[in-house]
């Protein structure tokens, strides 16, 4: 019993212990509840909103690219995609037997499906079918029911209409790659697609938009539930380029003719860049889908450089196109007068070294005018041994040569202007006095893309002031656009008589029968346009070569050819109203408008082709081929309106030419009101009535006939006469004047041809601006 | 994790541990009820019941089940320490468990690796979130947001929404709790206490050692499961897999915890019936009597206790406050 009692005490004793313990770890539960559900219940009451709620973001929708007219250049074109949601059917591989009645669906799609199938989760939907068109997602649509799990998806894909025309300016887009990256989760969005190259990356940040938010309600694999709130985002901002579409084609319909070439056509006044070219080219829809890679190594192993933009990534010696800025830095320093004469017996010695002009028998005395117009090599030697090349270099880079311009489409080079300093930094040896007399004909040392040669002839024609090309209308401030203020462009300080000297040079080469581009002039007043030709060798001629006779062009391996080049500018007359008629339909400008200021476009035209300057050559030498001007009409019943002949008319641009600017211009204007009021002249337009509608269609069609290409008559009208309905839907415009550059590799026409092609561009593009 | 905690008897499945765990307590429970209080004391003796204890938590380990392993030990030392066992043998124990600590670095590396995982997860969540310290981070959230309150029934965004793994078993009082709060969980907390209670009262007023040890065995088993869980979905200790009794989904835990506790309402039956005058002269409410009928017919019988006072040594006051209550 004593034993029972013993045992018993102890066994109360402790099992009361036991207890006290066994409450009091509860006590402990109960505080830590306490700890959790009171003292941190905040932090976890967030914590257990985060686990539930996802956000999800909504991508935007990328801004388009429109041209000067808003024609779009890239658009979004809805993606369908049809995904199948293996939660949803309960045999994969039996849907898509069923889908592939209606679709095709490729051997390698079923086994990635199928992979996916097994990877992830199921409730994820998996693509089967991209990039469908409408019909294809029709039939799908209507067969649902007998697909268990196939849903229909929708994204955004990038799409060019114009394809090749804009693939350089425009650039493409592509999925961004690890280094792009910033953190911005948009970015990680499998749509998301960045600018690459072109407009589309430089505008990129102002086209992409906001992503909106969507507040999704989603359990722990992640399966959204229900959407339980939305913030929708801004969508990216449409960006207007300067470019016209209708001459951009043009441009690039011309330049598809030869093997590869660039051509831009800006306006002088604003910088604008009406063009830009680059031939060959690609497509750039082809990166938008992810581009096959056989295409991609094509593409880079091409010589000809489809990747490249040679407008302003290709960097050539500019050739004679560059005397004028000799010429400017001669007559700034003071060196020549324009009326001094200097004799070109074809070469020029200087020590041991003979350099020779492109003419073998020499030019005779010639003075700056004609020895721009004839593109005279040894007088530009004699006036760049007297200038200088430090004081050549800093006259060419006032004209924007040899430096970044600063313009929005990526990849552009600076060119390269020397200067002794530069040739001792870079290569270590002293300037020669002969690097001078090459420098001084644009080769050598001196390089030059095709943009900056528009933008020389641009600030020459515009009166000498510094006007800065741009690609689009609105500039990027912070990440959005904003509209760029046109300003007056800032003087270069250049006095306006040495101008007027180089320019009436400029004219003379194009205008004049001994002018190296006479073959490419251009009759209709308004259309006038002056330039210069030049050719870039890139071989050295050999002595045996210049004693045998110059190789053909087509001798040459594509490579080893020259580069031929024009620059020119609409020299048109201030007084001139400048309307055109566009080529399909015959609505006119408004007349009415005021011809107040002049826009200029400036252009300069390369071409690669064979020999220099042949044709400048037969131009010079051979009287002109007698051509018929565009228009004129020979049969039919108005061809006793012929004009006055060809004779009477050299005889007054004889007479003209020993005129001053001004003088010649008023003489100009009023032979032809002469010619209009006698029924003679080039003048259709003046004549009224059903004789003058006669005429109109007849030039019309014989000037189809003869260009092919969408070239125009002008057809000058005096001013009062209707205004067509393209002109009462727009308001009347500024006449514009235009500079261009265009550079080619011909087989076999001659600069002039593209001078031509200039002058119908100009025409075909103040056209279609007024239309 | 491949534990071999189940025997499949092709038409339900059973634990073993289960079974050893009611095993073990009875064993001991009967062992000690021979051994004389100065035989308890006597070291030798004890060699026998602690084998029968750490054999079975050894294979248990190994199963590996780490949990039931621990709760095996725990009963073990529990009836030790409630047969009387000299405390300083306790302190001896305690001793070499802090060897073993300082022993640790060899421990750790015996241990598995999801063994290690979870020791490591334990002591810093934040380490694994979305593999092993997934549950306890996933836990801790649902407790605490449900507040004081609760967010009401059938409302808790957790568990509803699968944030919750192991929602009906392990981690059901996190649930409950995200549905019922900080008074929810009080109230849960007030009723395990309340059947501790009543437990204990019952191994106090056994006759018998064996019945003593038996009550309060059971008892220990149970408050180990409740602290356990609760410890375990709090996370003050590392997860080791113990339903809450008699509110975790799992048919054998709730059939042995209903046998166990027909064992305690035996042991307070035997000893109402004994108190009235033993089983044998009179018929005494059976057995298999509900507690509640139970306890009103021993509240009769004990009436005529109270004059006599305890030969047991309990005093009248104590007994009836305890009986009556």
């Amino acid at each position: 019993m004593g034993r029972q009692q013993g045992r018993a005490r102890t066994f109360t004793r402790r099992s009361l212990l036991l207890l006290g313990g066994q409450l009091g770890l509860f006590g402990v539960l109960a505080g830590r509840l306490y700890w959790l559900q009171v003292v941190e219940s905040e932090k976890y009451q967030t914590l257990s909103d985060t686990n539930r709620i996802s956000l999800r973001l909504v991508p935007p929708v990328r801004g388009r690219v429109l041209d000067r007219e808003g024609e779009p250049l890239a658009v979004n074109r809805p993606n369908y995609r049809i995904v199948v949601v293996p939660e949803l059917t309960g045999n994969v591989g039996a849907t898509l037997d069923a889908l592939a009645t209606l679709l095709p669906v490729g051997e390698a799609d079923r086994r990635r499906i199928m992979r996916d199938v097994a990877r992830k989760r199921r409730f994820l939907p998996i693509v089967v079918r991209e990039n469908l068109s409408w019909e294809d997602v029709g039939r799908v649509a209507v067969n649902t029911q007998d697909l268990p799990g196939v849903q229909f998806d929708v994204g955004f894909a990038r799409e060019y209409p114009r394809g090749m025309d804009f693939a350089h300016v425009v650039g493409y887009v592509a999925p961004p790659a690890e280094a792009d990256l910033t953190g911005d989760p948009l970015l990680e969005l499998p749509d998301f697609r960045i600018g690459r190259n072109g407009i589309e990356r430089v505008y990129d940040l102002a086209m992409r938009g906001r992503g909106g938010t969507s507040q999704l309600e989603v359990n722990a694999v992640g399966r959204p539930i229900r959407e339980l709130d939305r913030v929708d985002g801004d969508p990216g901002q449409d960006v207007a380029l300067t470019i016209d579409a209708g001459l951009q084609r043009f441009c690039m319909q011309r330049l598809s003719q030869e093997e590869s070439g660039a051509a831009v056509v800006m306006e002088v006044e604003t910088g604008e860049v009406l063009a830009s070219s680059s031939w060959p080219s690609f497509d750039p829809n082809e990166f938008a889908t992810g581009i096959p890679a056989g295409l991609w190594r094509e593409l880079l192993a091409d010589t000809r450089g489809p990747l490249t933009n040679k407008v302003v990534s290709g960097q050539y010696a500019p050739g004679s196109t560059y005397k004028m800025v000799v010429a400017l830095a001669g007559l700034e320093a003071g060196v020549i007068a324009p009326d001094h004469r200097i004799h070109c017996p074809g070469h020029m010695d200087l020590g041991d070294n003979r350099f020779h002009c492109w003419r073998r028998g020499g030019h005779g005395a010639v003075d700056m005018v004609e020895a721009i117009q004839q593109s005279c090599d040894v007088y530009f030697y004699e006036l760049s041994r007297r200038v200088g090349i430090d004081r050549i270099s800093a006259m060419s880079r006032r004209f924007g040569l040899g430096q970044s311009l600063g313009i929005d489409v990526p990849g552009e080079r600076a060119g390269l202007m020397p200067t002794r300093a530069w040739k001792e930094a870079i290569h270590g040896k002293p300037w020669a006095q002969g690097d001078t007399l090459v420098a001084g004909i644009g080769q050598g040392f001196v390089l030059a893309t095709p943009l900056q040669l528009a933008v020389m002839t641009a600030r020459m024609a515009n009166g000498g002031r510094a006007v800065e090309p741009h690609f689009a209308r609105q500039r990027i401030e912070g990440g959005s656009l904003v509209d760029r203020v046109e300003e007056p462009a800032p003087s270069l300080g250049i006095p306006q008589r040495h101008l007027a000297v180089v320019l009436k040079a400029m004219s003379s080469v194009v205008n004049d029968p001994r002018g190296t581009a006479f073959r490419a002039r251009i009759d209709e007043p308004e259309l006038a346009m002056g330039g210069k030709t030049g050719t870039s060798q890139v071989r050295r001629i050999t002595a045996q070569e210049r004693a045998t006779g110059m190789r053909r062009p087509h001798e040459v391996p594509w490579n080893e050819r020259d580069h031929a080049l024009f620059v020119g500018f609409s020299s048109a007359s201030r007084r001139c109203a400048s309307p055109a008629m566009p080529a399909p339909s015959s609505s006119s400008t408004a007349a009415a408008g005021p011809p107040s200021r002049r826009r200029s476009r400036a252009t300069s035209c390369w071409r690669r082709r064979g020999a220099t300057a042949p044709a400048g050559r037969c131009a010079a030498r051979a009287p002109p081929a007698r051509r018929r001007p565009e228009g004129r009409a020979t049969h039919g019943p108005a061809r006793h309106l012929r004009r006055s002949s060809r004779r009477a008319r050299a005889r007054r641009q004889a007479r003209l030419g020993e005129l001053g600017p001004r003088a010649a211009h008023r003489a100009r204007v009023l032979h032809r009101l002469r010619d209009a009021v006698l029924g003679r002249g080039r003048q259709h337009g003046a004549l009224g009535g059903a004789a003058g509608r006669a005429l109109r269609r007849r030039a019309r069609a014989d000037a189809r006939r003869r260009a092919g290409a969408p070239a125009l008559v002008a057809c000058a009208r005096l001013p009062g006469l209707r205004a067509g309905p393209a002109a009462a839907r727009r308001p009347p415009t500024r006449s514009t004047r235009w500079a261009c550059c265009c550079s080619s590799r011909s087989r076999c026409s001659g600069a002039s041809a593209w001078a031509r092609s200039a002058g119908s561009t100009s025409a075909s593009s103040s056209s279609s601006r007024r239309s | 994790m491949g534990a071999q905690r189940w025997i499949d008897l092709g038409f339900f499945q059973f634990q073993p541990t289960e079974l050893m765990k009611l095993g073990l307590v009875l064993v001991l429970a009967r062992h000690f009820h021979a051994m004389s209080q100065e035989q308890v004391r006597k070291p030798h003796r004890l060699a026998w019941p602690v084998l029968l204890g750490v054999v079975p938590a050894l294979l248990v380990a190994k199963q590996p089940d780490l949990g039931s392993a621990l709760l095996l030990l725990t009963l073990t030392g529990a009836l030790l320490f409630l047969a009387g066992v000299r405390l300083w043998k306790f302190a001896a124990v305690v001793a070499l468990v802090l060897a073993a600590l300082a022993a640790l670095p060899l421990a750790w590396s015996r241990l598995r690796d999801y063994q290690k995982q979870r020791v490591l997860v334990f002591l810093d969540p934040e380490k694994d979130p979305l593999g092993s310290g997934y549950h306890i981070i996933q836990s801790k959230i649902a407790l605490g947001s449900g507040g004081i309150w609760g967010k009401g029934f059938m409302q808790g965004t957790q568990s509803y929404l699968q944030f919750l793994p192991e929602k009906q078993t392990d981690f059901i009082f996190t649930m409950y709790a995200e549905e019922f709060g900080l008074a929810g969980g009080i109230v849960l907390l007030a009723l395990y206490a309340a059947i501790l209670v009543y437990g204990t009262m019952i191994a106090l007023v056994a006759r018998s050692q064996f019945g003593r040890l038996l009550a309060s065995g059971i008892m220990v088993a149970f408050w180990v499961y409740a602290f356990i869980n609760m410890a375990m979905v709090t996370g003050l200790i590392p997860v080791v897999g113990e339903p809450l009794p008699f509110v975790s989904y799992g048919g054998s835990a709730l059939v042995s915890l209903l046998v166990s506790f027909g064992l305690v309402i035996n042991v307070y039956v035997s000893t109402a019936t004994r108190r009235s005058g033993g089983p044998a002269t009179r018929a005494g409410p059976e057995p298999g009597r509900t507690r509640r009928a139970g306890r009103r017919a021993s509240v009769e019988k004990a009436k005529p206790l109270s004059t006599s006072p305890g030969r047991l040594g309990i005093s009248p006051a104590r007994s009836r406050n305890r009986v009556g209550a």
